[in-house]
């Protein structure tokens, strides 16, 4: 068990970071992290630099404190039921970190099925709210294994909008249309090109390039100079490793 | 007042083959399922089923029953993929109604309010257009001229419920965190049956509980029937947790068809109390 404070920073770490830098400028709105890494990323930006954050206990309730991942919120803020929540998207005060089956360049994620729609070769959970939630409020995606797989030229059924899709929508599609950020095991991504399509912004430390390209399905925009992800403060170890996930949750979902 | 308080079996004598029906709660929570376990044993079939799907979805697909869903997802919440839902897409046993999760609540909204549609942004741009060409648009009217999707209305010819306390005219309270869209669907049916842990006299509903507990009311009830660890095993807070050990076993049951048969022989094949006295039996073997 490596040092709470100095034990190397594990990739898991680097994903927690990363994910939690994705709130650090949301501001005073709801974060919604589906997965394990982005939980206590979020809980991690709420304890440091994004104090202002919501979080919901995973089902009805805003809670005040910020506990321990597998722990019960000692403090309620608020109620939010999922009427309200479905109703809150709509006024963009929140900020949704999704999971995706697939996700292309222009960032169209799906969690519906794969092959085709009419008779899935595997059904995965449905839509969900993948369509309000990416023409409402800001949405980033989170893959734990970054692959060909997920990583795709074309997703089989558009669920979260991207902006290849939404500029075709028109208007009301694009008007609060935000892909911030995809981070997956390997590495961050955004869509600061002309054209909105991926870009590669940085790369967890240990991850090279070539592997990034070889887990991706899709021509990815790479510039000159990729920098790393940044590291944790021995604070934010301290928090990650000792406060918010003491047994481990995340490296079960991004092992070293 | 009308005493509505009937029996599962009433309840279930009074739907008919081909009707449109919701289905309250919400994935693996609050489901009426001991009405769907009724359901189950009558000849009911050909359904176009409502609902923000869990294992309602799973055992309605299971037995066939369905021709239509119209739906956003289908889970059991812990364990994060509907087996039986899964598996009857796979091999194309019903025709798929896919609606965005804020697209059904606004549908539901709409027939409740006897509108034919309203209008959201939710569904512009995704597929969600494509696999449902029977989705319009409208243009606003104002100075904006942004254009919708018009969400069709989600009328319903019954729905099936299940709250934490009722009384015998149909006031239905619930006492857990989230009220999910039971009022709502119980507003857009032409009949609501509303199952309950208990049925209490109406002057002990807010005894211990402030009044926004009281949901659903009369008027839009046809049915009561009181069915104590009637959600099971979907949670019905705070009477009874998710059982997830028993969810765990629907779920491995559900991947194996001689599994499943054995499932259903001990589970579903006779009575609700059969159906209790089994599960009971379920933890006292693992205790």
């Amino acid at each position: 068990m490596s040092s709470p404070t100095t034990g190397k920073t594990t990739r898991a770490e680097y994903c927690v970071v990363a994910c939690a830098e994705v709130w650090r400028h949301a501001g005073e709105v709801l974060a919604g992290p589906m997965g394990t890494v982005p939980a206590i990323g979020a809980r991690l930006a709420k304890l440091t630099f994004a104090p202002d954050l919501l979080l919901t206990d995973g089902e009805a309730l805003l809670i005040g404190d910020v506990p321990a991942l597998d722990a019960r919120a000692q403090v309620v803020e608020g109620w939010l039921p999922y009427r309200q929540h479905l109703a809150l998207v709509a006024t963009g005060r929140r900020h949704v970190m999704m999971g995706a089956g697939q996700i292309d360049r222009h960032g169209n994620q799906n969690i519906s099925c794969i092959g085709d729609w009419s008779r899935p070769a595997r059904q995965l959970l449905g839509v969900r709210g993948a369509p309000v939630n990416t023409l409402n409020n800001p949405t980033s995606y989170w893959v734990p294994k970054h692959s060909t797989r997920v990583f795709v030229e074309q997703v089989d059924m558009v669920c979260g909008v991207g902006y290849d899709r939404a500029a075709e929508a028109g208007p009301s599609a694009t008007r609060f249309h935000h892909v911030p950020e995809v981070v997956s095991n390997l590495g961050v991504f955004d869509f600061a090109t002309p054209d909105h399509s991926m870009r590669l912004r940085s790369l967890h430390p240990g991850v090279t390039i070539e592997q990034v390209l070889a887990a991706t399905g899709f021509a990815l925009t790479v510039p000159d100079e990729v920098p790393y992800t940044r590291e944790p403060t021995s604070e934010e170890l301290r928090l990650v490793r000792e406060v918010i996930d003491s047994k481990g949750a995340r490296d079960r979902e991004v092992p070293a | 007042m009308s005493d509505k308080t009937m029996t599962a079996e009433q309840v279930v004598g009074r739907l008919r083959s081909g009707m449109t029906l919701g289905i309250g709660g919400w994935g693996s929570r609050r489901k009426p399922m001991a009405l769907i376990r009724a359901l189950l044993r009558s000849d009911i079939t050909d359904l176009t089923v409502v609902s923000y799907g869990g294992p309602d979805v799973g055992l309605l697909a299971a037995a066939d029953r369905i021709r239509t869903l119209v739906t956003p997802f289908a889970t059991l919440d812990s364990i994060p993929l509907e087996p039986h839902f899964t598996a009857a897409r796979q091999r194309g046993a019903f025709d798929l109604v896919e609606l965005d999760e804020a697209m059904f609540m606004w549908g539901l909204t709409a027939a409740a309010q006897r509108l034919p549609f309203l209008p959201v942004r939710a569904g512009l741009g995704s597929d969600v257009m494509k696999v449902n060409p029977h989705l319009r648009t409208v243009v606003s009217p104002y100075a904006d001229g942004e254009e919708f999707v018009a969400v069709p209305a989600l009328r319903l010819d019954a729905t099936l419920v299940h709250l934490n306390r009722a009384d015998a005219q149909g006031n239905a309270q619930y006492l857990g965190p989230d009220p999910y869209f039971d009022d709502l669907f119980c507003q857009a049916a032409d009949a609501a049956y509303v199952s309950c842990e208990q049925l209490v006299d109406t002057a002990d509903l807010l005894k211990d509980a402030a009044p926004q507990t009281l949901l659903v009311k009369r008027a839009f009830v046809t049915g009561v029937v009181q069915t104590p660890n009637g959600a099971h095993f979907t949670s019905c807070a705070p009477d009874h947790d998710r059982d997830e050990a028993f969810q765990r076993a629907y779920a491995v049951a559900a991947r194996d068809p001689q599994a499943w048969q054995a499932f259903t022989d001990r589970y579903l094949s006779a009575d609700e109390e059969t159906y209790q006295a089994a599960v009971a039996a379920f933890h006292e073997e693992r205790a």
